[in-house]
């Protein structure tokens, strides 16, 4: 056991934990958050996935020690109520079925969107590729990102209108 | 975001509320709503609510009640409870729909409440897309009970007889005086209906209003959001897996590792010093290991070290052996065959005789999280919190399995991974539970990736042979379908004595299940069929990961690819297009419960085929020169009265054997679309899923053990798989689209059915090769295509 520190969705943690703990299991068993969720362990599916430095991340094969840098998780992307253009295209395109691999798919295109705010189709499919449904809601999927795409671009300084997906 | 949008989640707190005080005030505060999250309650409710568990015993709702269907509270919201289970296609915001609508209360002022089994009323959870269908309607009769009940009521305390009474939005006003006026909340809001339904059961029960007709319905066929989604995007949902209660520890499974291996040995302190560690816990050849958190349990579970004992015969050929296997193997059971006209004479006057063999692997049902559920033993009782779909049947079954009254069993209901039926047939919820009783602690289980793909329950592996007759004219005169299906002993809805944990604990039915095979609808009318199937089992059944459930559509895609490929086939024989071949044999009527089916195929093929752009010519398409081949493919089938039509648009790479659908077409016809957006999306995905199966899906196994144990060795559709287009057609082709009594058929499934053969039949049209076994993976296509010198 030692004592490591954890900065998650602007809050500090210091925690008593074996350094090796996969952050998967602090995130959801210590801190609370329901976001990232196990679907395989492996780092296969990205059910898991929060973002680190930018990256989207699949913490469930990230030991905690290894954390450098500020972790964001789905929770942290609703600011003072305010939904992530990318929460609200989802909910305007009603992506989900059961909505298990959701995390993981938002996480990743917010990172995407992050590095490239105007993907193209080929991008996102690739970029994208790695995280599974198996509800198969990809096509919704890949349509949302589109859509909180086109929102933040309108609402670009430029644009001078607020984000609404 | 608008406030309609987030109105579901805004009233929960105050639905939750009233809903508590409620309950306390009609004396019907049996369960404390510690942890209870039926898709409502938050993390907040299961701190606040202090005790983790209520005292039990835990009774049936009455069913033959209003109040157990719903409740109306003072500030005139409804919260609406039903026994059924939504698995991700919106179910519970189609039951809102229709019981708003046959209460008169605005949708965004009610809230739906499923499937736990100490709070709503048995309806046997979900399965067979038979929410809408079926369940609905004791759930409207009773919502349009509450309404007359409440028009009589409203006729006292106003002194109006009710004929001069109207309705809207759950306020009552007198027709000649609006000024007389109450609401449902005034009415009734703290009190109890207390009046009773008649009915034999829960899917007969009925009061005596009549539900309203198709044309009077406010919210029903309105594209309302579904409730569910905002809190699966911002984080906030509390599933199945995030249930956490006091003194909960951790337990991994260690199973098998191969099939029917006997435990010899087990050594303790190879983990005993780990940290966290609490417990081994076996009983037969079950072994788990309890431990105070999850990621310690997971490595105690992997360091255990144990022995075991090879069967003495092998318990299954290897999969690439499996379908010789299946040929020579003796039937455990045959189907009477159905015969219609003389098959025989047809065959022996054909001009023309075709015969092909089509191959359908297991494949699993590979939910995205493993089997899980927490059960808490205290107080005597048992509590489990699970994604079962058919959670009254895990009541039952951890019950039976622990030897408990029933009545000290409930089964909490929260959302899950999409199982495809894999939850009816769960394994994790006895597993907790007897954890639980043994260790007297609340423990939560999950399988591991592993795990859950080598021994989820498997859909039953298909060799389908199949003749048919043409005449001198191309038409299909005579059909012959026979279907072999490997599911000798097909695993049941939550049995006791089926479920994993007991098989390995050595509790066992004297005969497993016999297992089905399945024949197609008699979707064209071709004068002399016969059709039969026999059923096989491998040499053994019990203790093995290769054991059968339903997935989605339990054998209707095996059987559908057979039977829509062959058509495919027989018209290339004929040389006649596809889509004009089944037309061909389709006569439109409305007389008997078949030509019903068959007007509203000719609807949907037709409307499937407009807007695909469907070209008129025989397949397959003359051939390309370049690296990328091109070609459209159509099937259809039924699923009770719900009616597929799909069209596949496909690019096969000649030089790597991979097929893209690159556009697909769906016209589905399921009656009274209750929520058409909530519909397309379920279709949509329902069509992906059966492309990935088309494309992917394949369970793989040597001579002892499955090898498919993740997301590599057992792939599934990616975004990279994903059509560029997909056009869903919602039709209602009932030659009476007006009637006032459409009802609602079973809409999901129906959506998967037909997209194998769809694929297969695209698949041949841009290469001229036909290829009778799924999964169309890159190696197979690339060695059939060399094979045929393409």
């Amino acid at each position: 056991m030692s004592k490591i520190e954890l900065k998650v969705n602007g809050r500090s943690h210091t925690l008593d934990i074996e350094p090796a703990t996969p952050l998967l299991y602090i995130l959801r068993n210590d801190l609370g958050l329901q976001g990232p969720r196990f679907g395989c362990g492996l780092g296969q599916c990205g059910a898991c996935t929060v973002i680190i430095n930018g990256a989207a991340v699949r913490s469930c094969i990230m030991p905690a020690s290894s954390v450098k840098g500020e972790v964001t998780t789905l929770e942290g992307l609703t600011v003072n109520g305010r939904l992530h253009p990318l929460q609200q295209a989802w909910i305007n395109e009603q992506v989900p079925q059961c909505g298990f691999c959701q995390n993981g798919q938002i996480m990743t295109a917010k990172a995407m969107l992050d590095k490239n705010p105007n993907p193209t189709d080929a991008q996102i499919r690739e970029s994208m590729n790695g995280t599974l449904c198996r509800c198969m809601s990809y096509y919704r999927v890949q349509t949302a990102i589109k859509r909180a795409a086109k929102a933040v671009a309108d609402a670009s300084p430029a644009s001078g209108k607020e984000v609404v997906a | 975001m608008s406030a309609s949008e987030r109105i579901p989640k805004q009233i929960e707190e105050v639905l939750m509320t009233h809903r508590r005080g409620f309950l306390r005030s009609a004396g019907m505060l049996a369960v404390s709503f510690g942890a209870y999250a039926g898709g409502w309650a938050t993390e907040s409710d299961a701190q606040s609510s202090g005790a983790a568990q209520g005292p039990g015993p835990y009774h049936d709702p009455d069913f033959r009640q209003i109040d157990s269907w719903i409740v109306i509270h003072e500030n005139n919201t409804a919260t609406f409870y039903v026994g059924k289970t939504d698995l991700g296609q919106g179910t519970g915001t189609g039951f809102r729909q229709l019981m708003s609508d046959e209460l008169d209360m605005a949708f965004d002022k009610t809230t739906c409440i499923m499937g736990s089994t100490d709070i709503t009323v048995d309806q046997n959870g979900s399965g067979g897309s038979t929410a809408m269908e079926r369940d609905s309607w004791p759930a409207r009769r009773a919502a349009a009970e509450a309404r007359r009940v409440l028009l009589e009521m409203a006729a006292v305390r106003l002194g109006v007889p009710i004929d001069r009474l109207a309705v809207r939005d759950a306020v009552i006003t007198a027709k000649t005086d609006p000024s007389k006026r109450v609401t449902y909340g005034e009415l009734i809001a703290g009190k109890r209906f207390n009046v009773t339904l008649t009915g034999a059961n829960v899917s007969s029960v009925t009061g005596q209003a009549k539900t309203k007709p198709v044309q009077e319905l406010r919210y029903t066929g309105q594209s309302m959001q579904r409730d569910d989604i905002p809190a699966k995007v911002d984080g906030s949902l509390k599933w199945a897996v995030d249930v956490k209660l006091p003194g909960m520890v951790h337990a991994r499974n260690v199973k098998p590792p191969f099939a029917c291996a006997k435990l010899s040995s087990i050594d303790e302190s190879s983990v005993k010093s780990l940290p966290g560690f609490i417990k081994v816990v076996s009983k037969g050849n079950y072994v788990a290991v309890v431990c105070e958190r999850e990621e310690q349990a997971i490595r105690a579970a992997r360091q255990l070290k144990t022995t075991w004992e090879k069967p003495s015969t092998s318990p299954f050929p290897a999969s690439e052996d499996l379908f010789n296997y299946m040929r020579a193997a003796a039937a455990t059971s045959s189907s009477r065959p159905v015969v219609a006209g003389d098959p025989d004479a047809a065959f022996s006057g054909a001009a023309k005789i075709i015969e092909t063999e089509y191959e359908i692997p297991f494949q699993g049902h590979t939910a995205f999280a493993g089997a899980h559920a927490t059960a808490d033993p205290s107080n005597g009782q048992m509590t489990v919190y699970s994604n079962d779909m058919k959670s009254y049947g895990m009541r039952r079954c951890v019950a039976t399995f622990l030897g408990m009254p029933q009545d000290r069993v409930r089964v909490v209901w929260m959302q899950g991974p999409q199982g495809f039926g894999r939850t009816a047939a769960d394994d994790a919820g006895c597993e907790a539970a007897w954890i639980a009783r043994e260790i007297g602690r609340p423990v939560r289980v999950q399988w591991m990736r592993d795990e859950e793909t080598a021994w989820d329950t498997k859909s039953p592996a298909f060799l389908v042979k199949m003749r048919g007759a043409l005449d001198a004219e191309g038409r299909l005169v005579a059909y012959d379908f026979n279907a072999r299906s490997c599911d000798y002993n097909h695993v049941g809805y939550n049995e006791p004595d089926t479920v994993l944990i007991a098989q390995l604990m050595g509790s066992r039915p004297a005969k497993p299940a016999a297992g089905t095979t399945a024949i197609p609808s008699d979707m064209y009318a071709i004068p002399n069929r016969k059709m039969a199937g026999d059923v096989v089992g491998l040499p053994i059944v019990w203790e093995t990961p290769l054991r059968t459930g339903n997935l989605r559509d339990p054998n209707g895609p095996q059987s559908t690819f057979a039977a829509e490929s062959f058509i495919d086939e027989a018209a290339a024989a004929a040389k006649i297009d596809p889509l004009e071949f089944r037309m061909k044999m389709l006569k439109a009527g409305s007389d008997d419960d078949s030509g019903f089916r068959r007007a509203r195929s000719i609807a949907v093929l037709k409307a499937a085929a407009e807007t695909y752009g469907w070209d008129t010519r025989p397949s397959p398409k003359p051939g390309g020169n370049g690296n990328i081949l091109t070609g459209r493919g159509v099937a259809y089938s039924f699923r009770g009265q719900t009616v597929v039509a799909q069209i596949a648009e496909v690019e096969v790479n000649r030089q790597t054997g991979r097929v893209w659908a690159k556009r697909l077409v769906c016209a589905h016809d399921c009656g009274l679309v209750v929520n058409p957006e909530s519909l397309r999306r379920s279709v949509e995905c329902g069509m992906l899923h059966g492309l990935s199966r088309a494309l992917h899906e394949e369970v793989r196994f040597d001579t002892e053990k499955v090898t498919s144990m993740d997301w590599i060795s057992h792939p599934t559709l990616r975004h990279a798989d994903v059509p560029e287009r997909i056009d869903i057609l919602l039709v209602n082709g009932d030659p009476n689209p007006n009637r006032p009594d459409l009802p609602p058929y079973g809409a999901g499934e129906a959506s998967l059915k037909p997209m194998l053969a769809a694929i297969g039949n695209a698949i041949h049209d841009a290469t001229g090769v036909r290829i009778r076994r799924v999964p169309f993976r890159d190696d197979r296509v690339l060695a059939a295509l060399k094979g045929a010198g393409v």
